[in-house]
């Protein structure tokens, strides 16, 4: 058999997070620890771009055949390969990041295993073609993160990371019990193999009660609004990376990428479950963005409108959803799917350089709260510009990228012959603008308060990983969407859930 | 009832206990409690499903591999071993959370001062 690159994805960030805790009563381990971790987020980035040679990649962990049923499979396809892409590059830029903004806590060394132990499980979640192993992983993730946003040990921190544990653990249990329900009604676990069930078989009224309880425990994770409660908590109180990791990449690869995959190629597409995803999304568009206006600490604002900006990934998936079974155009199915895909990797790039610029305001004046804050432009270029670009991205201004992956949300929703949620959208968009002037007038621009006279910009590794987040917003908007990189990148992305049952064959077969 | 809907029912009841706990009561231990008891009304889902009244310990032994007949035999009469495999691991997972939210709760009772939920409340809607 030859060698596959896919265990690796896993491996090196697992091994990181294990070895680094041994070097903790080392002297200089904070040295080390930079260094390791810059190595195996490296690593994972190069690994993640070689990846885009093959159209798919396949590994039967123990070469077990695809016949059986218990063994394990590794797949990646174009989705995986995108939400791989978003995780290896938004983590590379937060640890460049990390290593300066941590030097004011004590253990970097723990914070590091922490945060690679959180990388390994989402790059497993998105690798993982079986459904016991979507939740093995979905858990060392999440764990990972509870502990995280705890890291500070403060009040605050320690009870939004108390919330936030209660709340998670209900989700695995809730997706726990799920996997068990399709386990007893169709006696598989891969994800493939369910899927070719349910085509020949059909869907059981208990799978469809299953796939309920995903709708819940993924919503959890991926705080759509009715169960949103723990985000706005546990978010801004992470340090500063973790924030951006968590917003940019973890509420994606645990709730979104899981419940795409679910709903679009496992279970055959039903026009129910697609409708309740529309509604999840144009709820948590609207409430999320509503609770943003009215905010006035930076990362709290940031929060709600990750919730908000996740609605749009949301309801374009049941847009898609929704025309797909009603055998509508697959043009238009592909356009919302395309949109919502889009606008992930767009999320992932400017909230994360949205929360890293609010952790270098922090670091620099030491307050979240605007109204505090103003014509920090002058002191900090690097950040102000960078605070920029993202809040123009977000607020959908032309020539960035978040302009163009909602545009492309709201015609799908016309198009699909949803003209009130295609409104909505341009609602929720404004709404959106207003809420990031807000941020700019504040912050950015306006008097420069006495006492912060003498603030002064980052120190360079920091402002690097933001550099690097705000290239990706720039050049994101025209670089995805003309051929080279549209054809590589976002288009066998959209086939994968466009071609929904293909799915199981492509495992099965090869 | 049908007799297979049977572990559903007794989990959904479990299931429903475990979220009362968690959404009604106010100590931060009864809380963690009830994560507990939703995590074990899973955990005994898993074990029902695979059991099989009167069936057999699922160990395939040797003289049983080179049998075809009394091999299909066995497979008709042994107890599912995959949800046994999903339990434990689901069990260490458990223990690991259980572990992260005591130490957690802990810590929080240090700042707090008190167990009450709704005492500790220093970040506001």
């Amino acid at each position: 058999m030859e060698f596959s690159i896919l265990p690796l994805l896993v491996a090196i960030p697992l091994g990181a997070a294990f070895i680094l805790p041994l070097f903790h009563r080392v002297k200089r381990s904070a040295k080390i620890a930079d260094f390791v971790s810059i190595f195996s987020a490296g690593m994972l980035f190069v690994l993640t771009l070689s990846l885009f040679e093959d159209a798919r990649e396949i590994l039967w962990v123990g070469r077990w055949s695809p016949k059986s049923v218990v063994g394990i499979s590794l797949y990646v396809d174009g989705l995986s390969r995108l939400l791989l892409l978003i995780i290896n590059t938004v983590s590379l830029a937060v640890v460049l990041y990390s290593v300066q903004y941590m030097v004011r806590y004590t253990s970097r060394i723990l914070y590091f295993s922490l945060f690679m132990l959180m990388v390994a499980g989402m790059n497993g979640v998105v690798i993982t073609g079986d459904m016991f192993n979507l939740f093995v992983f979905l858990e060392i993730a999440s764990i990972a993160s509870y502990a995280l946003v705890a890291f500070g040990c403060e009040s605050e921190e320690l009870e939004a990371s108390f919330k936030y544990l209660i709340l998670g653990s209900i989700a695995s249990t809730f997706v726990l019990f799920g996997i068990g329900m399709l386990y007893n009604q169709t006696g598989f676990l891969n994800m493939a193999q369910l899927s070719e069930h349910f085509q020949t078989a059909g869907v059981s009224r208990l799978a469809v009660m299953a796939g309920c309880f995903f709708i819940v425990g993924f919503g959890l994770k991926g705080a759509m609004v009715p169960f949103h409660a723990w985000l706005p908590d546990a978010h801004p109180s992470a340090p500063a990376p973790i924030s951006a990791m968590l917003s940019g990449v973890l509420i994606k690869a645990l709730g979104i990428y899981a419940l795409a995959r679910l709903f679009l190629n496992v279970y055959p597409v039903s026009s129910a479950f697609g409708t309740i995803m529309m509604l999840l999304g144009a709820v948590s568009m609207l409430i999320g963005v509503l609770m943003a206006v009215g905010q006035w600490d930076f990362k709290r604002l940031l929060a709600y409108h990750s919730i908000s900006q996740m609605g749009y990934v949301v309801l374009a998936l049941g847009v898609g959803m929704g025309v797909l079974s009603r055998g509508g155009s697959t043009v238009v199915a592909g356009l919302a799917l395309f949109g919502g895909l889009f606008h992930l990797f767009n999320h992932s790039a400017f909230k994360s350089l949205l929360f890293l610029s609010s952790g270098s305001i922090e670091y620099a004046t030491g307050t979240r709260q605007l109204k505090e804050m103003g014509g920090l432009r002058k002191r900090m270029p690097v950040t102000g510009v960078c605070c920029r670009i993202a809040s123009l991205s977000i607020a959908g201004i032309p020539p960035f990228n978040g302009f163009w992956s909602k545009w492309i949300i709201i015609i799908a929703a016309f198009l699909a012959g949803h003209p009130w949620l295609g409104a909505l959208g341009v609602l929720v968009a404004f709404l959106t603008l207003v809420s990031f002037v807000k941020v700019q007038r504040y912050a950015l621009d306006g008097e420069l308060p006495e006492r912060y006279r003498n603030v002064r910009e980052v120190p360079a590794a920091m402002g690097l990983g933001m550099i690097i987040l705000a290239l990706i917003c720039v050049a994101a908007g025209v670089l995805l969407l003309t051929p080279p990189l549209k054809s590589l990148i976002m288009e066998p992305a959209r086939d994968a859930l466009l071609k929904t049952s293909e799915y199981a064959r492509l495992v099965l077969g090869g | 009832m049908p007799r297979e809907l049977l572990p559903y029912f007794l989990a959904m009841v479990l299931l429903v206990i475990g979220l009362y706990a968690i959404v009604g009561k106010k100590n931060v231990v009864k809380i963690i409690i009830g994560v507990i008891i939703m995590e074990y009304a899973v955990n005994l889902f898993l074990v029902l499903i695979g059991y099989r009244s009167g069936g057999r310990a699922p160990i395939v032994t040797k003289t049983l591999n080179e049998d075809p007949q009394r091999l299909r035999e066995f497979m008709q009469t042994a107890v599912d071993p995959l949800p046994q495999a999903l339990i434990l691991t689901s069990i260490v997972i458990g223990l690991a959370t259980l572990i992260l939210m005591i130490a957690i709760a802990i810590r929080v009772y240090e700042k707090y001062g008190t167990f009450d939920v709704s005492k500790i409340r220093k970040l506001r809607g």
